[in-house]
């Protein structure tokens, strides 16, 4: 029987010849991602233990981003404590450099490896051929310690992605529309995985957008082929995969889509759940308070570059404040050097530093009661952004900016021609 | 032999996840027993105050999706509920539950029937009867009972270990 690409990569990490749905293997992990969430908790584990040790210290990556630069005292503290103990065993450490999922995609994730990150999103890693998988700090914990940990086989559902998504639809639109599809744990415990004619047709940002936001449909990992456009970003950054695997002719899915890029439409999941996926023409007209275009999801240049070309010539509206959160030091650089930070910022905006932001809830931007933000951000619920009783729409950076110049949902065909 | 405990239930709808298990302006506090309070508080702000040691929560579909927040679990152990019965659990929830101890029980067919304040006997991996109807459940494995009756992973392994 045939293995599909996940099967493919676990095999390997449990250097095994093949593995079927529901085993469970012990695998050796290849790189271990932990931010300021959690990583004080999994310290705090690690200090208590009877032989404290880590396996390999060169797989460990630590990044404070989610309270950056930190807010209170007490995330100063706990912050402290990671950054002391990352200096004190040599573990690579990045601090107010970037949300953690760019930065592991832009320095240190290669095709054909186990990765476990300490963070929900780390399914993400798929965009370059790579297993991503959240875990808790306990698990966290014993990967660090022994080297290894256990994974149950998950069942893969195939998307076949067919034609090319329509000018002014994003990998965003399309990513939103299949969790919309197939609900918020329409894939919990499975492997999504992404081929077809039309995945060559997305960029490496398109890509890390789809597979960031699987696990809002509840799954474990995202995965795509290492093509050529992932090779092509892998070489030029230096690095070289692991190993590039394929999904076998005969691979066995739990489920296959076919999925025509050209019928996705600019989407807004709503109020409180990823899943509540409508046409954005359907929430035209909503008033907002607060515009967000940041976050792992959607923080890279092509984003900026969507946003800023929309506001060239034009303003955000007086009653929006509108955050714009470059997801890496590389993409603020960047977007400093084609001039598009100025741009938002004299059309109003607020540009913040690389880190989680609003989407995190806790550090800036923070919603109040009765309030209404439109965000590129990975998750709406509840209380998400701020007050429980505040409203966060989905959207992609094109609706969010269009959104932040006329003070309410809108797409950007609504925007009036700009004059001169 | 089985584990058999009665218990008082909560009852909670689909798609419970970790935000709404323990916001994430509290996660700076200090101790997990200082989040207490603060558990469930966008959904059902009185709750925390209503749980006692001992309690079950039965909840929907999907419980736990979202954040990979380990404070999740934690954070109702330390309100001390007994388990969490849900028509399924998003996967990072299930092992963090694990990994803390916190007993997990798959059942869809509990929830529509019962409300707040209902009485559940469970035998853990056998059934759950409440109000005289009796609900088939799976049996955990071994290893996976092993590290939820030691207290959680870590306490697994020094108990393995021989360090306790």
């Amino acid at each position: 029987m045939g293995m599909t690409l996940a099967e493919k990569i676990i095999a390997s990490a449990a250097g095994v010849d093949s593995v079927r749905p529901g085993d469970i293997h012990t695998v050796e992990l290849d790189l271990l991602m932990s931010n300021d969430g959690t990583t004080h908790l999994t310290i705090d584990m690690y200090n208590k233990l009877a032989h404290p040790h880590i396996a390999d210290v060169d797989k460990l990556v630590w990044i404070v981003d989610h309270n950056c630069p930190s807010d209170s005292p007490k995330t100063a503290a706990s912050q402290k404590k990671m950054r002391d103990f990352a200096k004190t065993h040599g573990i690579t450490f990045y601090e107010g450099k970037g949300v953690c999922h760019q930065l592991m995609m832009e320095n240190h994730v290669r095709p054909g490896q186990l990765i476990f990150g300490a963070d929900s999103h780390t399914c993400a890693y798929g965009a370059l051929g790579a297993f991503g998988t959240g875990v808790g700090c306990t698990d966290y914990l014993y990967a660090m310690v022994t080297g290894h940990s256990w994974v149950l086989v998950p069942e893969s559902l195939k998307f076949n992605l067919h034609g090319r998504l329509n000018p002014g639809v994003t990998a965003r639109d399309l990513i939103l529309t299949i969790i919309g599809q197939i609900g918020a744990n329409g894939a919990n415990y499975k492997a999504m995985e992404f081929g077809g004619e039309g995945l060559a047709t997305l960029t490496m940002s398109d890509r890390i957008a789809v597979c960031n936001l699987c696990v809002e449909a509840g799954a474990k990992t995202a995965v795509m082929e290492a093509d050529r456009v992932a090779l092509d970003y892998l070489t030029a950054r230096g690095r070289t995969p692991k190993a590039v695997f394929h999904s076998d002719p005969d691979a066995v899915y739990a489920q296959t889509y076919d999925i025509d890029l050209g019928s996705i439409v600019p989407v807004v999941a709503k109020p409180h759940f990823v899943d509540q996926v409508v046409p954005a023409t359907e929430c035209r007209g909503i008033p907002i308070d607060e515009a967000f275009l940041g976050s792992c999801n959607n923080g890279r240049m092509e984003d900026l570059r969507a946003g800023a070309a929309l506001l060239r010539g034009r303003k955000v509206a007086d009653a929006v404040r509108f955050l714009v959160v470059p997801a890496s030091g590389e993409v603020y650089r960047q977007a400093l050097t084609e001039g598009l930070l100025k741009i938002f910022m004299e059309a109003g905006a607020i540009v913040m530093n690389p880190n989680c932001s609003v989407c995190w809830g806790s550090c800036q931007g923070v919603i109040g009661e009765g309030e209404t933000l439109i965000s590129t951000g990975t998750r709406n619920f509840k209380g998400r952004a701020g007050h429980p009783g505040s409203f966060v729409y989905l959207a992609s950076a094109e609706t969010v900016t269009a959104s932040a110049i006329l003070g309410e949902i809108a797409t950007a065909d609504r925007l009036p021609p700009v004059e001169g | 032999m089985a584990e058999t405990f009665t218990a008082r239930i909560w009852v909670l709808g689909d798609d419970i996840d970790t935000d709404i298990v323990i916001p994430t302006e509290y996660l700076a506090l200090k101790t997990v027993n200082d989040m207490r309070p603060y558990a469930f508080s966008p959904l059902r702000p009185e709750l925390a105050a209503q749980i006692r040691p001992g309690d079950v929560i039965v909840a929907g579909s999907n419980f736990g999706c979202g954040s990979s927040r380990e404070q999740a679990p934690e954070v109702i152990k330390a309100l001390g509920v007994r388990c969490v019965i849900a028509g399924s659990f998003a996967r990072i929830f299930f092992r963090n539950a694990i990994n803390n101890g916190l007993l997990l029980i798959e059942c869809p067919a509990l929830r529509p029937d019962v409300a707040d304040g209902d009485e559940v006997t469970v035998t853990v991996g056998k059934e759950i009867v409440c109000k005289g109807k009796t609900y088939p459940i799976a049996s955990l494995s071994d290893n996976l009972l092993e590290i939820i009756n030691a207290g959680g992973l870590v306490k697994a392994m020094r108990r393995r270990n021989g360090l306790d």
